[in-house]
């Protein structure tokens, strides 16, 4: 019960971290589907940063510079996304499918050079951090306690101040509903759009790290992340582009998530024998209904998904 | 020369010949940075792929291996390419693969059909699968996008999960066809002969061609294809011309994923690769074909040389020196060719306003 418990934590903590980043982009009026290489770029960064720390490192230390190389590769790979969709009028669907591709073939090339080199046998795309990992989490009773869930809380309601009480947060959203209304008052779209996807960046690049240091001490990044920037996205339109909403929808769905992970560890559950398979089809599943239920009703951004063009009444 | 260049097509060869030439440079630059002294013959290699053997025999058997794989990745840029121009975005072409070769393995190894049943059943299955995202699109307005992805993941867990029921309890492969029902192989058609004995090559290749042309037949030459081109164009305008926007777009998904069904077939029916029931990502092959349809100009004909690129370049990272570098390179230089296609828009219009800054000059020089 306690580890069931743990897990919709942390794997609300994903979601709810890169839904935020989703949230942000298409409030600017950017579609961000590249949210699933972000993450992925993100992980590799943070991942590289606890296997070059060396070991002996205080814990407050490695988990500032995991979490600062995340969020920093993140911003940078975002900035693909932002070049082609701002400036080149690039089609917003097209843009975020290649990142997600190539976000996952860049972090395996990387990764398997760098392992390569230091050992010629080494031809596998894993990077293993079971000691630097201990620093992430403290043990309360069996708990494990993660450091992530404080930072989501947190960023969960920085998220919610900086959208709705600051001009910076009104000026963001205005370019997402009415990007020629949002100009005429002197708002610069194109700075603002650029906040948005790099927002989305920081916030997709940390959820990265955040998910594989979720119950792992090593990663094979040829995996990606199995789909989780897509189910962030679903997360996103069931909490309605909405800070708060988002959290919670990111707790239903953490919880799904967790129980394919934990199941074995309840007897009633093993013993109506479902197949492992069902189990992990049940998050995805879960997410289309829910879809299928809330998207009619849809308060998307207006001008989401719609380059800017000054020229365009 | 201005004539030719103001043609559609010639804009869009020159955009993908510039994506091409700027997505290899991008992989010898990043093959550069992990070790130089290799880099050159590295990215000759990819771009060698068969070419790389000396014997003519060999080469050619190994095109043929190039080919059995290029069949069904045109089929799955058919299906992108079918779907987008009816403003579709059929990531979801993935698992309608991924569907198509459960159900082609599941008919031949467990039922025991033919290849036609087989191939058929694949088609249906595939279409099933669109047609579930053409429903939430048009009457619970759910992305195709984030619907097609969630529905990769539920294909690819039971696809899984149902082909256990076709292999043998110590190897994770499913039964090879040859020696388990060969009536369901693809027939070869006596191709083996051109390429060198390869006895995957046969049927799917002319098949894969044939559906390209009639493709480009259903889009530009029909009724429907119109219907369909509207639609993408502008919904509401197409919705009030008296067209069936809400049929038309869950019938452009199915046949989408018909396609898509088809190219999973096409490439397990020929034996060549079996489905392994322990892999734990979606298998490429549908996410390339965006590559593939986007690189071909969303044109059926370009698509078929478009996925012969691709196809070949992705075999190609198998023939560098695997001791320094590593084959996914090659995924690395597609990614970001598919990246490059969204600035073919931006490329097009530079090019259309120099054609039209010089003729405003003729003019203005003809005036004077």
């Amino acid at each position: 019960m306690v580890l069931l418990i743990q897990y919709t934590l942390l794997f609300a903590c994903i979601l709810s971290l890169v839904a935020l980043g989703g949230c942000f982009s298409e409030h600017s009026g950017i579609i961000n589907l590249g949210l699933e290489g972000i993450m992925v770029m993100g992980a590799m960064g943070g991942a590289l940063a606890m296997r070059y720390l060396p070991i002996g490192t205080n814990g407050f230390v490695v988990v500032v510079v995991t979490i600062l190389a995340s969020i920093l590769v993140g911003l940078i790979y975002s900035a693909l996304l932002g070049v082609a969709a701002i400036h080149f009028n690039a089609d917003q669907t097209l843009v975020g499918t290649a990142m997600n591709i190539l976000g996952t073939a860049l972090a395996t090339v990387i990764v398997k050079s760098i392992n390569t080199a230091t050992n010629s046998d080494d031809h596998s795309s894993i990077v293993q951090y079971i000691e630097e990992k201990k620093a992430f989490v403290v043990d309360i009773n069996g708990f494990q306690f993660s450091w992530f869930m404080v930072i989501t809380l947190v960023l969960v309601i920085v998220a919610y101040v900086v959208l709705y009480k600051t001009k910076f947060g009104l000026r963001l959203m205005a370019c997402g509903e009415h990007p020629q209304a949002a100009d005429s008052v002197g708002i610069n779209v194109y700075k603002m759009r650029w906040a948005g996807v790099l927002i989305s960046g920081v916030l997709g690049g940390l959820g990265g790290i955040c998910y594989i240091t979720t119950g792992v001490s090593e990663w094979q990044f040829e995996y990606g992340v199995a789909g989780f920037g897509f189910l962030s996205l679903a997360v996103m339109i069931f909490g309605k582009w909405k800070p708060q909403n988002i959290a919670m929808a990111a707790l239903l769905f953490g919880f799904f998530r967790a129980l394919s992970n934990v199941y074995m560890g309840f007897p009633s559950l093993v013993a109506m024998g479902i197949p492992s398979g069902i189990y992990n089809m049940i998050p995805y599943i879960i997410s289309l209904v829910v879809l299928a239920f809330t998207s009619k009703q849809s308060r998307a951004p207006k001008a989401e998904g719609i380059p800017y063009d000054k020229g365009s009444r | 020369m201005k004539k030719i260049l103001k043609n559609q097509g010639v804009q869009s060869f020159l955009s993908s010949l510039l994506c091409i030439v700027v997505g290899l440079l991008i992989g010898f630059v990043v093959l550069l940075i992990i070790e130089p002294s290799g880099a050159g013959e590295a990215i000759t290699s990819i771009i060698k792929n068969f070419f790389g053997y000396s014997r003519a025999n060999m080469q050619l058997k190994y095109m043929g291996n190039t080919l059995v794989k290029t069949a069904p990745l045109l089929m799955c840029s058919l299906s992108i390419l079918f779907a987008y121009k009816v403003g579709l975005f059929n990531i979801g072409a993935a698992g309608q693969y991924v569907v198509g070769s459960c159900a082609a393995l599941y008919g031949a190894l467990v039922l025991g059909w033919n290849w036609i049943a087989c191939v058929i059943f694949a088609a249906v299955m595939g279409a099933l699968l669109g047609a579930i995202s053409g429903l939430l699109k048009a009457y619970c307005n759910v992305n195709e996008v984030i619907s097609g992805i969630m529905l990769n993941w539920i294909s690819l867990y039971a696809t899984n999960m149902i082909l256990t029921a076709a292999k043998d309890s110590a190897s994770p492969y499913t039964y090879a066809l040859a020696s388990k029902n060969p009536g369901a192989v693809l027939p070869t058609l006596g191709l083996e002969g051109l390429f060198g004995g390869n006895r995957y090559v046969g049927l799917a290749i002319p098949l894969s061609i044939i559906f390209a042309i009639l493709v480009y037949v259903v889009m530009e030459k029909t009724k429907f294809g119109y219907e369909l081109k509207a639609t993408g164009y502008n919904k509401n305008a197409a919705k009030y011309a008296g067209m069936a926007e809400k049929r038309n777009i869950v019938l452009s998904l199915l046949i989408s994923g018909a396609l898509a069904g088809i190219a999973g077939s096409f490439l397990y029916l020929t034996d060549i690769e079996q489905w392994q029931v322990t892999i734990s990502s979606v298998p490429e092959m549908g996410f390339n074909g965006i590559a593939a349809a986007f690189l071909g100009g969303l044109n059926p004909i370009g698509s078929i040389f478009a996925s012969f690129f691709i196809q070949h370049i992705t075999d190609g990272g198998g023939h560098v020196n695997l001791d320094i570098y590593c084959s996914q390179i090659s995924d690395l230089i597609s990614a970001f060719i598919i990246y490059l296609c969204g600035f073919v828009g931006f490329v097009k219009m530079v090019m259309n306003n120099s054609i039209k800054k010089s003729e405003e000059k003729k003019e203005q020089g003809g005036a004077n």
